[in-house]
This record gives structure tokens, C-alpha cells and sequence, in this order.
């Protein structure tokens, strides 16, 4: 049941892959060739759950693809306070989507409240967001014309330098995020994203890897069971998803903001895009 | 060897070692986001690896095109992909090399449902 709307309540989550070549398709007119048809059929019945219930804020966890940020500096955990992040150009112009407005009222609540909870992140007040964000974004609203539905608060995770956070730590960061959005005093219906995923590896001789058992394994426990997934160690899922698979990690920062319970409404699970297992999965958290 | 990252077969686990090791190529190949930039390497790759202060085996790698060796030398994965885009290639063409195919057989595997280990 929806809560009274005093506050802000986390409406729904939403975990989904962040491969570029799917953002490429939508861009490029591409998604009902035989190659993607499958992947963005199944994307229709969670598009129109979501779109019923569009959210004022979305709080997207994702990871930077050598766009916004370098190597000299990498934070473990970033957020975004800005009031409108621009779209990269990660080499041969942007993607043709909207940029990106933030919600800085909810950021500063969210960097106080984050803070005094003892999670100790970069705080990025101005970077330009890449596919890891904005296919997110897509797969939710695949045409948002002029603006995208909602604003966002950008959480960025890193997930290519080791070592990574922890599972546990990801989740945990997640729980301090409902905590946070608990005592926001706004009444605004926010969504969180978890992005990234599912198993991959683009180099090294296991290049190609795809582990459907495990994916599977963890599309159910990240629903039912997600302290199942917060034992796994950075070995595990480098292991068993991929040296890039690792980035599922983020799917827990989104499971561990909502509450114990969530009702999965959709789940969908195709190979390959480009190289990656490709999931979507969506939660109702009201 | 220092640290305690985890050694998995067949996979590359980018770390602070990595990190310093790999400072100036990743440096460079970030450069490669700009026209510009992407226009002077291709003007002279050789000149354009020296005056970011590559070694002269980060050069080699990078001249050769030796993705293996240019992630043994620290590059990191998504910073080389910057390369592999002026190139005009992708993802599948990065694996084909690591797993000795091409692209063509490679997108064909992946098709097929991927590979499985262990």
C-alpha cells in the first residue's frame, strides 16, 4: 500500500543492464532487427508498469566509463549534487537524449544524512553522466522527447579499479539510502536504479563469458535473498561473472534501499548484448 | 609480488599497481575523447606516445595494436576502449583478440549463448 505522502517513499526499483550497443539500437532505429527484437520486446511489459507509476526522482547507481572521471583519482562511491548533468561524448558524440536535470535538494539531504551515517563519499558537483546512466534511463522511457521524466540523483560506484566495495558495503550503502530518504520532508515518489550487468568479460582468454546459472541464481536472490549476495567476495563474482560482471555489485546498493520485502513485478533475461548477459528486473516497493 | 588481488585464470584484474604502471598510457588514451586529439595521433601515433611519456613498451604495444600486451603493461580496459573506438572497432573485435578469432566468429559464440567456465 502506498504510504500516507508526507514524506518521500522509494516507489519502485528497477535493475537493468548498461551496455552501450543497447542505447546504440534505440538511437540508431535498430531495436526490432533479429538481433535486438527479443531483448527490446521483453523490455514492454516492464516499460508500462513503470510508466504508470513515473517517479519524481530517480536515484540511478551506475559506473563511469573513462568519461566523466580518470584514474588519478577514484573514489569508491560518488554522488552527484549537481542541478543538471550533461550528456558525455564518450568519443564520437553524444548520445541523442536529453541532458540529464539532478535534484540538488534531495543530493544535499542525501550527502548529510549519507555522511553522518558514516558512509564517506566524493561528493561531485559537476561531471557529465555516460551510457552507464543514460541506458538506464532509456530502458525505462525509451522516448522522452524534450526531458526525461524525472530528475535524477546520480550515485556512481566504482567498479574498475580493485578493489571494488564490497557487496555487503553496497548494500549497506543502499539501506543508508532509504534511512535518508526516510526523513526527506518532501513528498516526492522516488525510484532507485541498479545498474550494470549481468555477467561479462571483455578481455583476458575467458572473453566471452556468460554464466546463466549464476545470473539466474542471482535474478532470484536479489529479490528473496539478497544477504545470499552480500556474502559473495570481490573473487566470487569476478570468478563467476566476469571481470566486468563485477558491476552487479550495484544491482545491491538499489536492493538494500528498498525494504525487506519487494513484490518482483518483471523479470527478463536475454544473451547476448554485444557481449554481455542482458536482465531487466523490476520491484514494487509501495 | 605485492598485493592481494585475486589471480584468476584467463582474466585481468586491474589494480593500483596496475594503475601505476599503466598512469601514462591510460592518460593518453583518455586524451583520445577529443577530434582533435584523436586527429593528432593519427597524424604520428609514435610521436603522440612519446609526448605522453609512454614507455617504449606501452609505445610498441600501442602502435602494434597488442591489446594483451598493452593490459600487461596497465592499461586499463575502458580507457583502452578509447582506442579501440578510434579504430572503429568494438567490444566483440577486443575479445576476438583475446580469445584468438575474429570479430565475425566471435558475435557468432556470443549468438550461441557465450562461453562457459568452470
Amino acid at each position: 500500500m502506498p504510504g500516507g505522502g508526507v514524506l518521500a517513499e522509494i516507489i519502485w526499483g528497477l535493475a537493468t543492464s548498461h551496455v552501450p550497443s543497447i542505447g546504440a539500437a534505440m538511437d540508431r532505429g535498430l531495436t526490432q532487427d533479429p538481433y535486438w527484437k527479443p531483448l527490446f520486446d521483453a523490455y514492454e511489459p516492464a516499460r508500462r508498469w513503470m510508466a504508470e507509476r513515473v517517479p519524481d526522482v530517480a536515484i540511478i547507481v551506475y559506473n563511469d566509463h573513462a568519461n566523466a572521471f580518470d584514474l588519478d583519482l577514484v573514489p569508491t562511491f560518488t554522488i552527484g549534487t549537481a542541478a543538471r548533468y550533461e550528456v558525455a561524448d564518450e568519443g564520437f558524440g553524444r548520445r541523442p537524449v536529453p541532458d540529464v536535470v539532478g535534484a540538488p535538494e534531495l543530493s544535499e539531504h542525501l550527502v548529510e544524512s549519507l555522511i553522518d551515517d558514516g558512509f564517506d563519499l566524493a561528493i561531485g558537483q559537476d561531471f557529465v553522466v555516460d551510457h552507464g546512466l543514460t541506458v538506464p534511463l532509456s530502458v525505462f522511457c525509451p522516448e522522452p522527447g524534450e526531458a526525461w521524466p524525472c530528475a535524477v540523483v546520480p550515485i556512481v560506484v566504482n567498479v574498475i579499479q580493485y578493489p571494488q566495495p564490497t557487496a555487503a558495503r553496497c548494500y549497506a550503502l543502499g539501506q543508508a539510502i532509504r534511512r535518508a530518504v526516510a526523513t526527506y520532508d518532501q513528498p516526492i515518489r522516488i525510484a532507485v536504479f541498479g545498474t550494470g550487468g549481468m555477467s561479462h568479460q571483455l578481455a583476458g582468454e575467458r572473453a566471452g563469458l556468460i554464466n546463466p546459472d549464476f545470473d539466474h541464481m542471482f535474478l532470484d536472490a536479489i529479490e528473496h535473498e539478497p544477504a545470499k549476495l552480500t556474502s559473495l567476495t570481490r573473487t566470487d563474482y569476478i570468478r563467476e561473472a566476469g571481470s566486468e560482471g563485477i558491476e552487479l555489485i550495484m544491482w545491491l546498493v538499489m536492493r538494500g534501499a528498498l525494504n525487506e520485502r519487494v513484490r518482483g513485478v518483471y523479470r527478463a533475461y536475454h544473451v547476448p548484448a554485444s557481449n554481455t548477459a542482458a536482465a531487466v528486473a523490476v520491484f514494487d516497493n509501495t | 609480488m605485492a598485493g592481494s588481488k585475486p589471480v584468476i585464470p584467463g582474466t585481468y584484474i586491474y589494480d593500483t599497481a596496475d594503475g601505476r604502471a599503466g598512469a601514462a598510457m591510460n592518460r593518453m588514451f583518455a586524451t583520445l575523447k577529443k577530434p582533435a586529439n584523436r586527429a593528432e595521433f593519427t597524424a604520428d601515433e609514435a610521436a603522440y606516445c612519446d609526448r605522453h611519456g609512454l614507455s617504449d613498451q606501452q609505445k610498441d604495444a600501442v602502435l602494434r595494436r597488442d591489446w594483451p600486451r598493452m593490459m600487461d603493461l596497465g592499461a586499463n580496459l575502458f580507457f583502452m576502449f578509447k582506442l579501440i573506438l578510434l579504430d572503429g572497432k568494438n567490444s566483440q573485435s577486443l575479445s576476438a583478440a583475446f580469445t584468438g578469432t575474429t570479430e565475425e566468429e566471435f558475435v557468432r559464440i556470443m549468438v550461441a549463448g557465450g562461453r562457459r567456465f568452470g
